[in-house]
């Protein structure tokens, strides 16, 4: 077939020498690059056991902050809902009654917020559209893999950081 | 006819209207901001000083400047009277103070607050305000009341604009709905708590623009900016029964009247319409509700583009029609 253009290389089929036809010194050379792999650090590691250093920045899964008495930061703003471009994040908003004043911060708060880790593209657009310093993504945790699609819907189970009691270490 | 130059465009007007109604008809930028002023309200304006303009030229007969600067929306124009707003230094400065007073005693928990999104003090302070405070003082609070089983009262939020008062003077037929106190201590009441039972009490939180009036079938139910304004009617025996619904899916959230861009009800509408009708069977509706492109109520909705019908070839006939103020050649 006539070529489109006149860039392909023209290949001319040299004959082997003596030494390439052996075959035997070949493989003597490529398991001596083998050999010398052993020898060399290891491209990968360990995981879960070990886990790489990762960057100050980095952003991982989400957590829903308590303030220093333990109180919900979340007031269901729903900032980071709009701010989000990949539109993982739902609450629904419920009123804080009298005597919640230690469960919430303000008179609103998040009765659901959930977060679809399927959807979520870790961009950190909530944590930079919270008002109310509540929402952030940590740089030690992950979404791990599951069997499920309706487990990575992450809920306030999931996502509000444990209260800190005198007991834990 | 009275001639006038606002900011350097002239337009002209009736004898008697105000300098800022004149502003309004040239539209666009050069319109001062109004919490006070509500042009369905009569009586109403020259309270929060917001719409402060410079005129630098009395009249054709005078053209004395006026020594300080005045309220647009209570101060008549006179024929070759020559207005500066947004050209004039002073006025952007004294602006900028007014919404600092403004911010003095107003909480700042938009986040929390259900107005937030829709509420003018927000638009105002984002346009004109300073985003530092300088006041460290306590804010002044209130506890929140009950005015009926509808509406709640959240003093601390209110900016004392008299609008809702005027509503009440004006649209209900008794007033159970007046302004106690004085100065910092000033607050909205309703003479020991009467319950407003007016058919038409709802519009008080139509007209406050600040959170300090809102409807109790609607709190906290969702942001404003998640749901769907649809303009609806229905055959109301009290009033118009033309209505905005606030809907998220098929589920009316809340209802409230038309407004326009100047967030001045367009008809009022009564209690049974706003918080009764609370079903999509209840309305006929018209079509989309059109959202000014640089709110946030209009963010993450993702509807076709009709704003630029004209310019747009093959778009399917389900995007043009039921158009409001469409013209004649989008709708073939």
């Amino acid at each position: 077939m006539e070529p489109l253009t006149n860039r392909s290389k023209k290949l001319a089929k040299k004959e082997m020498t003596f030494a390439e036809k052996a075959y035997l010194p070949a493989i003597a050379q490529g398991l001596g690059i083998t050999l010398k792999h052993f020898f060399k650090k290891k491209s990968t590691i360990q995981y879960p056991e070990e886990t790489r250093q990762r960057s100050d920045v980095w952003r991982g899964l989400h957590v829903l902050k308590r303030d220093e008495e333990g109180r919900e930061r979340c007031t269901a703003c729903g900032l980071c809902a709009v701010a989000c471009p990949a539109e993982a994040i739902t609450m629904v908003a419920g009123e804080r009654k009298v005597g919640e004043e230690h469960l919430y911060r303000e008179e609103k708060y998040a009765v659901t917020y959930e977060v679809n880790m399927l959807r979520c593209i870790f961009c950190g657009m909530c944590e930079e559209a919270c008002p109310k310093a509540a929402i952030f993504l940590q740089d030690d945790k992950i979404a791990p893999a599951r069997y499920e699609r309706d487990e990575f819907i992450y809920g306030k189970d999931r996502l509000v950081e444990p209260l800190k009691t005198t007991e834990t270490k | 006819m009275a001639k006038i130059t606002f900011d350097g465009i002239e337009v002209e007007v009736e004898d008697g209207t105000t300098i800022l109604q004149a502003a309004r008809k040239i539209g666009g930028k050069v319109v001062p901001p109004a919490m006070c002023f509500y042009t369905p309200l009569k009586g109403s304006g020259g309270k929060c000083r917001v719409c402060l303009v410079k005129v630098s030229q009395g009249s054709a007969k005078d053209p004395r400047p006026m020594p300080k600067l005045v309220a647009s929306c209570i101060t008549p124009v006179q024929d070759g009277m020559v207005v500066e707003n947004t050209t004039n230094e002073d006025v952007l400065n004294a602006r900028k103070s007014i919404v600092e007073m403004l911010l003095i005693n107003h909480p700042l928990d938009c986040p929390i607050c259900d107005q937030a999104g829709e509420c003018n003090l927000q638009d105002l302070s984002y346009e004109h305000g300073v985003s530092a405070q300088r006041f460290e003082e306590e804010r002044r609070t209130f506890n929140k009341v009950d005015l009926g089983p509808y509406i709640q009262l959240h003093m601390t939020r209110c900016i004392l604009c008299y609008r809702c008062v005027y509503t009440a003077d004006q649209i209900t037929d008794k007033r159970v709905h007046g302004v106690l106190g004085r100065g910092d201590a000033a607050e909205i009441g309703t003479y020991i708590e009467n319950v407003i039972d007016n058919d038409f009490s709802g519009n008080v939180i139509d007209v406050c623009p600040v959170g300090a009036l809102t409807d109790k079938t609607w709190r906290f139910k969702n942001r404003v900016w998640f749901t769907k304004p649809l303009d609806a009617h229905r055959d109301c025996p009290t009033c118009s029964g033309k209505v905005t619904l606030w809907n998220r899916g098929d589920q009316v959230l809340r209802v409230t009247a038309r407004k326009d861009e100047y967030s001045e009800v367009e008809e009022f509408i009564c209690n049974t319409c706003r918080f009764d009708k609370k079903e999509m069977s209840d309305w006929t509706i018209e079509g989309p509700r059109k959202i000014e492109r640089a709110s946030v109520i209009s963010a993450n909705h993702y509807e076709l583009p009709v704003v630029n019908v004209p310019i747009i070839p093959n778009l399917p006939k389900s995007a043009k029609k039921d158009l409001p103020n469409a013209p004649e050649q989008w709708n073939p």
